[in-house]
């Protein structure tokens, strides 16, 4: 028995959906989300991410699979699972005549909670919505739609939270007050699952990140982990003198010049423990090959996106 | 049971009709009291007693009728359809509530507003006609059955329904026809001998006639059949709508 492995909030277990149109939008996912952690799952459009979501909070059914949340089966139990998730979904979704006040009280009630105007008015507040409070929805931007989203979503006070593409077309300050906010909640114990378009913010926030393509999670790793794995890092010398060729010298670094001879590009693995820098600079200085700047560079996220999905985020 | 969520359901929906209230009232009772001085008083004068019932009170029932089942079915069709339609059935399928509980929450909302109107309707019927009602723990009966019932019913037309004409499209080639020949504005022995066996095939015939007799005490068919009519499609209403939710049928993908 393995006695300090946490158990998971929740496991999912050779989940396949098949749509009904043949189309099979999630391949055996196997995933387990850590108690309290912001996980960022990345993929490109049409990836599966919705789905996968969907799926956990009882939109979609599964194909097969079976799913495990703070350990209750999500189909059978569904009713404990349920009053403790809450979802904001990717399109916006609202109930154009109601009021603010009006949605936020029908979410608590609906999610089985007794109403707690106290509660509710501190969700409000928090997302800036207390001044809105008795204007239709219909009424509110974009943005501000996506708010309400948001507050409906807590307004059972859930303890695991998915935010699916919460920044999709809201505006910086909505994104800073949703991560601050993120953040707080995690501080709370709050488990959160996101999906986002913009790869800094799961670079930001996130302490996992599953990266999904095609209906298949092609890695789970800890942010760190998968930056240092799978990371390059670059040397970039800028040279005084243009150089026909590598000089034959220097075959045991992989360099790349560039076409005007005037920069050298050496690449090595972030978690190389010698990365070859010293010893390359020292034969560069026997060779009399003088350089005026140097500068080094780490990949990105996003970089390390693109080359694990092969295609940019869209 | 997640008596919250019920609740949720139920206010959430009387909500809509009270947001709408002038709407939702006027309609109807401007309708009834048209009908009332066309057929009660102008047409009617001239018409003969019907079971020794003056013809403006022999029509009240069928009114009441006529707008319970269109109200029943309307309010719970669209109270299930508008999420589907506008996207935020995502909260209702994600939520801690079983399906029995959304119907109680819909069925009860929209059956309630019908019956209101029912009542409503027969307050303005006394403007125009005296009646009395002679079995009135009957007339509650059938009103609250037929309301039910019929409230169920536009549920599953919601639920099946996948836009605007197909939502209406039942209630105005099926039920309005129904309801206009099942006799609200006359007796079926009024018909020709062989109209009198094939209107019995439609159901709106019993619910009238059983709510007629609870008015007044006559009947074109025994009470009984009429009770156990209704009754016989409130389960096949029942029994149906059970299948939708143990299939997902039309409503998760
Ligand atoms: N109801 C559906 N029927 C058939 N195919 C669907 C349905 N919903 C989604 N899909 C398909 O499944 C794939 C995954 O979709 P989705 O989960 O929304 O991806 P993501 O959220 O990662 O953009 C897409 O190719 C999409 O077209
Ligand atoms: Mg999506």
């Amino acid at each position: 028995m393995i006695a300090d492995k946490p158990t998971p909030i929740i496991s999912v277990l050779g989940v396949n959906k098949i749509y009904a149109d043949g189309f099979q939008a999630l391949k055996k996912i196997n995933l387990e989300i850590k108690r309290g952690e912001i996980f960022a799952l990345l993929g490109p459009n049409g990836a599966g991410k919705t789905t996968l979501i969907n799926i956990i909070c009882g939109i979609v059914k599964a194909t097969s699979g079976t799913i495990i949340a703070d350990g209750h089966d999500t189909v059978r139990d569904y009713r404990t699972v349920r009053a403790i998730i809450g979802l904001v979904p990717q399109e916006l979704h609202t109930d154009s005549f109601e009021s603010v006040w009006a949605t936020i009280k029908f979410s608590r009630g609906l999610f089985g909670k007794a109403p707690n105007s106290a509660y509710l008015e501190k969700v409000l507040r928090d997302l800036s919505l207390w001044d809105k409070r008795d204007q239709k929805i219909m009424t509110l931007s974009g943005g501000m739609k996506r708010r309400v989203l948001i507050a409906k979503a807590l307004a059972h006070e859930p303890t695991i939270l998915f935010l699916d593409e919460p920044s999709a077309g809201v505006d910086v300050e909505l994104r800073h007050d949703m991560w601050r906010m993120v953040r707080k909640l995690r501080a709370q114990g709050t488990t959160i699952i996101l999906t986002t378009h913009y790869i800094e913010e799961a670079e930001d926030m996130a302490d996992r990140i599953g990266i999904i393509n095609k209906g298949e999670l092609i890695i789970v790793e800890d942010k760190e982990v998968l930056m240092q794995k799978l990371g390059k890092k670059q040397l970039t010398l800028t040279l005084r003198q243009a150089m026909m060729n590598i000089p034959a010298e220097l075959s045991a670094w992989p360099l790349v010049l560039s076409n005007d001879g005037l920069v050298l590009v050496y690449s090595f693995n972030a978690q190389e423990e010698e990365s070859g820098i010293a010893a390359l600079l020292s034969k560069l200085g026997e060779h009399d090959i003088e350089f005026k700047d140097l500068r080094t560079s780490e990949s990105s996220l996003e970089d390390i996106f693109v080359s694990l999905v092969h295609q940019p985020m869209g | 049971m997640n008596i919250y969520g019920i609740r949720a359901i139920y206010r959430f929906e009387m909500a809509r009709t009270f947001r709408t209230l002038w709407e939702s009232i006027a309609a109807p009772v401007l309708t009834t009291s048209l009908y009332f001085i066309v057929f009660g008083k102008a047409i009617g004068s001239r018409m003969g007693d019907i079971d020794s019932i003056s013809y403006g009170a022999f029509i009240i029932p069928g009114l009441i009728m006529l707008n319970l089942l269109n109200e029943s079915i309307s309010n719970a069709s669209f109270g299930i359809y508008m999420p589907k339609w506008s996207g935020t059935i995502y909260e209702l399928l994600s939520a801690p509530v079983s399906w029995v509980e959304v119907l109680i929450g819909y069925v009860g909302a929209a059956a309630t507003k019908s019956v209101l109107l029912g009542l409503l309707i027969l307050g303005t019927a006394r403007i125009f006609v005296p009646y009395e009602i002679v079995h009135p723990f009957w007339m509650i009966a059938f009103l609250l059955l037929t309301a039910v019932t019929f409230s169920l019913f536009g549920f599953i037309i919601g639920l099946w329904a996948d836009s605007f004409q197909k939502l209406q499209v039942i209630p105005m080639l099926v039920v309005t026809p129904l309801t206009f020949l099942g006799g609200a504005f006359y007796s079926i022995n009024m018909l020709p001998p062989l109209w009198q066996k094939i209107t019995l095939f439609n159901p709106v015939v019993y619910l009238i006639s059983g709510f007629r007799w609870s008015f007044y005490g006559v009947a074109d068919v025994h009470v009984a059949v009429s009770l156990g009519m209704t009754f016989g499609f409130l389960i096949i209403c029942l029994a149906f709508v059970g299948w939708v939710f143990k299939t997902g049928y039309k409503i998760r993908s």
